[in-house]
């Protein structure tokens, strides 16, 4: 509470003097004068914070680079040699010659089962991401043949169907890359039965495909039983010759069933399925004529209308004033620490132009509008906890995007909504649900940043993964839980030692230090960025340098659909 | 430098004083001068001849066939008429639709540049009889020049030094193998008429003589109609040295200096210099007084070529043949006098005397003459065919001249001479020209089908050529040098290692020009995604480049090189190959225009040109880089244009790579005789079929030992390059 203020306090403090800077640099900055927007400089960059949190995030980025660099060697030397002597390319290779040559790939969820399991099992088993073809954006969802023979484990599905929804959501062509042998066996139960499971995957290829969202397979590999469902259930398919092969059972089960004996090639391959069962549609010759034939198809495609496209000139914008990897020295590692958002906002937007709405009122949360490489977007970041004013700005910010089809980006770095009697008096529920209401119906597009700390409800009032944000990234510093681990070993200690009363069992202090050291443990461990991202809390962990590359690519993506009505649900007044 | 300044003012003087003195004893002729000249011929001679009668002011017609409908020869001139098909024999040998054409078109003069008709008598004597003037010599001296054993009686009688060797009517051929067997082997085979050295024949011992000499005589036959043969004496260490002379009407004579056209192959010259090295002037003016003599025997005029062989060893000079025509490699004379030799054709063809007497003949610098070709150098140098993708020649100057008929995008065709360019420099002396020269070879820019360029820059490059010491074995005696022996490792290891740098520095180029070429082509909405370097997530965008090397030198064929490429900033890249032979190095690209690059690596920067084009499903990459100059192919997969399946197939199904034993059509051309019927057992090296191609034979012999099986082509047969011919089956 104290900090709160003390917080709220610097920060109009800041403002002020922030404010006086800029006046008294009118003279030479005549021009920017113009763009009242403009957000100042006021990074010192002598600081003993700033040296700290460049350190820190340091360390940070090359330990994120070193596991990003594990896993991209897929399942090791020795399987990617095996995959190289089939004529077969690894995943990412596949999709680099599918994409045009030269362009961008935004690789999601790189670190998907990140010390889930008790192997490895580098980004899930399979890749998915972003990227164009023939001037197309689609998602791609490549196996990798080299992890476990890309058979579906309860996160590869996970991924898997998290790369559909984005598809869905912005109307994305998906070209699916098979080379799996299904589902991975062990763990059937938490790979075959639920909703959110195998046979999921080709509800939402039906589902697409019925929204004229188009569904292309390219058989690469093996596609056995429920996976060869994913080319049955495509538009097209295309079959490699020799490696791709498509049956309910493979040659084992069909012997032990049946006692026929057949070729793997005989019973499911390229030319069984091409020319005589038509379960495919176009035969390849080897992998690269099938990544050919792959963009051929991408080529013909024709969804006229169903995109909205931009409309404006998007050669023209600025780049921000402020480098973008100063952005590693201003998000602290300690959470504690505050810093003001608008210097993270400056160093993503076009020219640092940033025209905040309702300045004066409910300061702890920072609204404005500003361009990211050249798209206008409403911006919700977070200058400390939440109040019943704050919530209430932000939500007639939404209602003022959603209203103007302006897509939104939520900058979280919030531990909460205030609590405390006066707090609750004033009806903070009430003003976070309003919150909640808004960002839950806004039906613009909604990408969300985790640069700091993500707990409780503010996470949900600043579009959270359970509100279907068009996509969620994770500075490396990020942590998220329901609360601070300190205080919900507080909480738990406090239930604890009544329950131990009750028993009439003495508690010592020195007990009850342990049983606190082991909750915030516990929080420690499952609030970092690595676990999030292992389990897809998000789309991916992202070098905070990176962010406005990242924003426009998603942007992007986020805008290859017409735009949609928002309808909001009852507002509690 | 003084010096060098000094000469260009004097040539311009000299092309500005060029035949002002008799401007006015002309002057009441010029006025039925020649005011239109035809020119009988194509590609670079016909756009030579151009040039000179623009600045003249003298309109031109142009003749072409079908295939030269769009060639430059024919934009150049003020009007071009179309003459025939593309098979010479019924368009630029038609005699007399060419004097149709020009009848048609009214010019007075026609021009015959050289080869096809320019050495016809028949034909110097057909324009004259029709009232046109034939721009060269009197059909008389053609004729008794064109034969060559009558051309050699006529020298004896005018006491110009001749060969040993046998020139008689006779053709019997046991006669003309005793005859060989006098004047002593190695003997030459040689048919009387053509030149070029098409027919010729060097016989080492009396057991190949007849073989030899039948070859000889079926080979001119179809070449000039003629079958005649002479035998001569063949000299071992031979020089090719000839002398450029020029009557007028009026009886006078002079010669204009000496070429060297030693270095040879396949009988063909590639490089001429002039003047002749390691001559003293003594030896040249006896040189040219032989050739002036020779010329007044036969009563010239006009434009010719007084081919003398110099033995090295006893420092004799023998008569070879005259030319009756302006040379292929007349321009290097031109560099030397500082005079336009096509002006001197056509004002003495106009009736106006030589403009200088011999002692007036200058002689400034030394200049050279490369001869570009479409061939394969290491196939034997057999002529090639194809598309010139990519065409930058070098710029030029007053010292530096590109003489050629092609422009990007053209065609050179099976129909006619292969050679793309001549490229011609200057210097104040050899040495000076040589530097010149090589460093023009190295920024010759051909792709789209093999060329000499490199080989040419190898033999420039040779200590021995450096030092003058050419002789006609001179390719053979150094090949060596001049062809990597893949036995020898260290100079095997040092080309590979040229050949991964420039895979490297081509890698980088294409990704570069990929980049920038997707950021601005990009569709406006998605810009964005085509960054440069493209994004990647929290890791550099890498690719793997897998080329194919031709290594022309080798004869181990093609090699595969894979080259890893990540991108690490803008124009950045980081180059290692997969095997990791090669250590990792860093180059900066910055792209300066459509094919040019500065490249910057280890804190040196250089230009480098690249050129990339699609054939038979292959992308090719061409890379200049310094002095070297690599090839490589890439398999394409994305920009594939034709997925046809059947097409695949096909490729897939081993058409490509035919089964051992499997002849295959060298080059594309004209099978001219089957010797052997299909299922008949052959030994190995017999001969089985006989092709041709620009007029050259190529002997298509068994590889091994069997049954011949396939064999369905015929005589008269068109085929394509890489044709299966037949197969050679065992038992």
């Amino acid at each position: 509470m104290l900090r709160n203020l003390a917080q709220r306090v610097s920060s109009s403090a800041s403002s002020h003097s922030i404010s006086r800077r800029v006046s008294r640099n009118s003279p030479s900055g005549a021009a920017r004068q113009l763009c009242s927007g403009v957000l100042p400089d006021t990074l010192d960059r002598s600081s003993e914070s700033f040296i700290r949190n460049s350190q820190a995030m340091e360390g940070l980025i090359s330990q994120l680079h070193s596991q990003i660099h594990q896993v991209m060697n897929g399942g090791g030397a020795e399987a990617v040699k095996r995959n190289k002597s089939r004529n077969k390319l690894l995943p990412r290779e596949r999709i680099d010659r599918l994409i045009d040559r030269g362009s961008s790939f935004l690789e999601l969820s790189q670190l998907a089962g990140h010390e889930l399991y008790d192997h490895a099992l580098p980004s899930g088993g399979i890749i998915t991401g972003i990227g164009p073809v023939h001037g197309k954006l689609c998602m791609f969802v490549a196996n990798d043949p080299t992890v476990k023979g890309g058979t579906y484990y309860p996160i590869t599905i996970k991924k898997h169907l998290r790369a559909q929804e984005i598809a869905a959501q912005c109307k994305l062509p998906c070209m699916y890359l098979v080379d799996s042998g299904g589902a991975f066996l062990p763990k059937q139960a938490e790979v075959f039965p639920d909703k959110e499971n195998f046979g999921r995957i080709f509800y939402n290829q039906a589902v697409m495909s019925a929204e004229g969202i188009p569904q292309i397979a390219l058989v690469l590999g093996s596609c056995t039983a429920g996976g060869a469902y994913i080319p049955a259930m495509a538009d097209e398919s295309v079959m490699v010759k020799g490696n791709g092969t498509i049956f309910l059972a493979g040659p084992p089960l069909v012997k032990a069933a049946t006692g026929e004996e057949v070729s793997a090639e005989d019973l499911g391959g390229a030319s069984v399925h091409c020319r005589t069962s038509g379960v495919s549609d176009y035969f390849a010759q080897d992998e690269l004529h099938a990544l050919a034939i792959g963009r051929n198809i991408v080529k013909n495609l024709h969804m006229a209308g169903s995109t909205d496209g931009w409309h404006h000139k998007l050669s023209n914008f600025k780049e921000p004033l402020y480098a973008a990897e100063e952005l590693r020295s201003i998000a602290p590692t300690d959470l504690r620490q505050s810093f003001d958002i608008r210097s993270v906002i400056s160093r993503i937007v076009d020219g640092s132009e940033f025209d905040e709405f309702k300045k004066l009122y409910g300061t702890t949360l920072v609204t404005g509008f500003a361009r990211i490489c050249g798209q206008p977007v409403g911006i919700i970041g977070n200058n400390g906890v939440l109040f019943n004013e704050s919530a209430l700005k932000g939500t007639h910010f939404i209602e003022l995007c959603t209203q103007r089809n302006i897509p939104l980006i939520f900058l979280q770095n919030i531990t909460g909504f205030m609590v405390g009697s006066k707090s609750e008096a004033n009806g903070i529920a009430k003003a976070g649900a309003k919150m909640v209401m808004a960002v839950s119906c806004a039906k613009v597009p909604k990408i969300t940043v985790i640069i700091g700390g993500s707990f409780g409800a503010g996470n949900y009032a600043m579009c959270g993964r359970a509100y279907s944000p068009n996509f969620m990234f994770f500075w490396p510093n990020a942590r998220i839980s329901v609360m601070g681990g300190a205080q919900a070993a507080g909480v738990l200690a406090q239930i604890e030692r009544g329950n131990k009363k009750k028993a009439g069992v003495q508690w010592s202090k020195e007990e009850e230090e342990n049983f606190k050291a082991v909750v915030v443990e516990a929080y420690e461990r499952e609030g970092s960025a690595y676990y999030s991202t292992a389990r897809l809390w998000d789309d991916g962990i992202i070098d905070p340098a990176d962010t406005r590359k990242i924003l426009g690519l998603c942007l992007a993506a986020s805008l290859n659909r017409k735009p949609e009505s928002t309808k909001y649900g009852v507002f509690r007044m | 430098m003084s010096s060098l300044i000094s000469y260009v003012l004097r040539r311009r003087t000299i092309q500005f004083r060029k035949f002002s003195s008799n401007a006015s004893d002309i002057g009441s002729r010029r006025n039925q001068g020649i005011e239109k000249i035809l020119i009988a011929n194509r590609g670079e001679i016909a756009c030579r001849i151009i040039r000179t009668a623009k600045r003249l002011g003298i309109r031109t017609v142009a003749v072409y066939s079908d295939a030269d409908e769009n060639s430059l020869h024919v934009k150049s001139a003020d009007e071009a008429f179309r003459i025939g098909p593309p098979p010479a024999r019924l368009s630029y040998l038609n005699a007399s639709l060419i004097i149709e054409a020009a009848e048609k078109t009214g010019a007075q003069a026609i021009h015959p540049g050289y080869g096809f008709l320019s050495e016809s008598a028949d034909f110097a004597q057909h324009c004259e009889d029709k009232g046109f003037a034939f721009i060269g010599p009197p059909a008389s001296a053609i004729r008794d020049m064109g034969d060559k054993s009558a051309s050699k009686r006529i020298m004896g009688a005018a006491g110009v030094p001749l060969v040993p060797g046998y020139h008689g009517v006779e053709q019997d051929i046991d006669f003309m193998k005793l005859q060989a067997d006098e004047i002593g082997y190695p003997v030459l085979i040689k048919p009387t008429h053509g030149g070029g050295g098409k027919g010729m024949r060097i016989v080492q011992s009396p057991k190949e003589f007849i073989d030899s000499f039948i070859g000889a005589q079926r080979e001119a036959a179809a070449s000039f109609g003629i079958n005649t043969i002479l035998l001569e004496k063949y000299i071992t260490k031979p020089r090719h040295i000839e002398v450029q002379v020029f009557g007028d009407k009026y009886g006078n004579v002079i010669h204009l200096n000496e070429r060297d056209c030693s270095v040879q192959r396949r009988h063909q010259k590639i490089i001429e210099e002039a003047p002749a090295p390691n001559i003293n002037s003594d030896f040249r003016s006896h040189l040219g007084q032989a050739a002036v003599s020779a010329a007044k025997a036969v009563s010239y005029h006009n434009a010719g070529t007084v081919e003398f062989i110099v033995d090295t060893l006893s420092g004799q000079f023998y008569f070879m043949e005259m030319n009756t025509r302006l040379q292929v490699e007349h321009p290097v004379t031109e560099m030397i006098v500082g005079q336009d030799l096509v002006e001197w054709q056509i004002r003495i063809a106009n009736g106006e005397p030589l403009p200088i007497s011999q002692s007036q003949v200058p002689l400034s610098g030394h200049a050279f003459e490369a001869r570009i070709y479409a061939e394969n150098v290491q196939k034997g140098f057999l002529p090639a065919t194809g598309i010139l993708h990519h065409y930058h020649p070098v710029p030029v100057s007053s010292e530096v001249r590109v003489e050629t008929g092609v422009e990007q995008g053209d065609t050179v065709s099976m129909h006619y001479d292969p050679m793309i360019a001549k490229l011609v420099v200057w210097g104040e002396d050899r040495t000076g020209a040589l530097i010149k020269m090589k460093d023009c070879l190295s920024k010759f820019q051909v792709a789209g089908l093999p060329t000499n360029i490199d080989f040419l820059l190898k033999l420039a490059n040779h200590e021995a050529f450096g030092n003058g010491e050419v002789e006609t074995h001179f390719i053979e005696l150094h090949k060596d040098d001049l062809f990597v022996d893949p036995n020898d490792s260290l100079s095997t290891q040092q080309t590979y290692n040229a050949a991964i740098h420039g895979a490297a520095t081509a890698a980088a180029c294409a990704c570069e020009k990929k980049n920038v070429a997707m950021r601005e082509s990009a569709p406006g909405t998605l810009s964005l995604w085509y960054a440069n370097p493209p994004y990647r997530v929290n890791h550099c965008a890498n690719t793997t480049m897998e080329l194919e090397w031709d290594d022309e030198f080798s004869k181990s064929g093609s090699q595969q090189l894979f080259i890893n490429i990540t991108c690490l900033s803008k124009g950045k890249y980081q180059i290692e190959t997969r095997d990791g032979n090669f250590p990792g190095i860093e180059m900066t690209v910055t792209q300066l225009g459509d094919h040019n690059f500065r490249v910057e690596h280890g804190g040196v920067s250089m230009n480098v040109s690249v050129s990339t084009y699609l054939q038979d499903q292959m992308e090719h990459i061409h890379i200049w880089h310094g002095s070297n100059h690599h090839h490589f192919k890439r398999r394409v997969g994305l920009e594939l244009a034709d997925i046809d399946e059947s097409q695949h197939r096909q490729a897939s199904d081993g058409s490509s790579s035919h089964p051992p034993g499997t002849a295959v059509a060298p080059m594309a051309g004209l099978v001219v005789k089957v010797l052997v019927k299909d299922g008949a057992k052959v030994e190995e090296g017999q001969p089985i079929l006989v092709l041709e191609a620009m007029k050259m034979e190529h002997v298509v012999k068994a590889s091994s030992g069997g049954y011949i099986s396939g064999l369905r082509v015929t005589a008269g047969q068109q085929i394509s390059d890489g044709t299966s011919l037949f197969t050679v089956k065992d038992g």
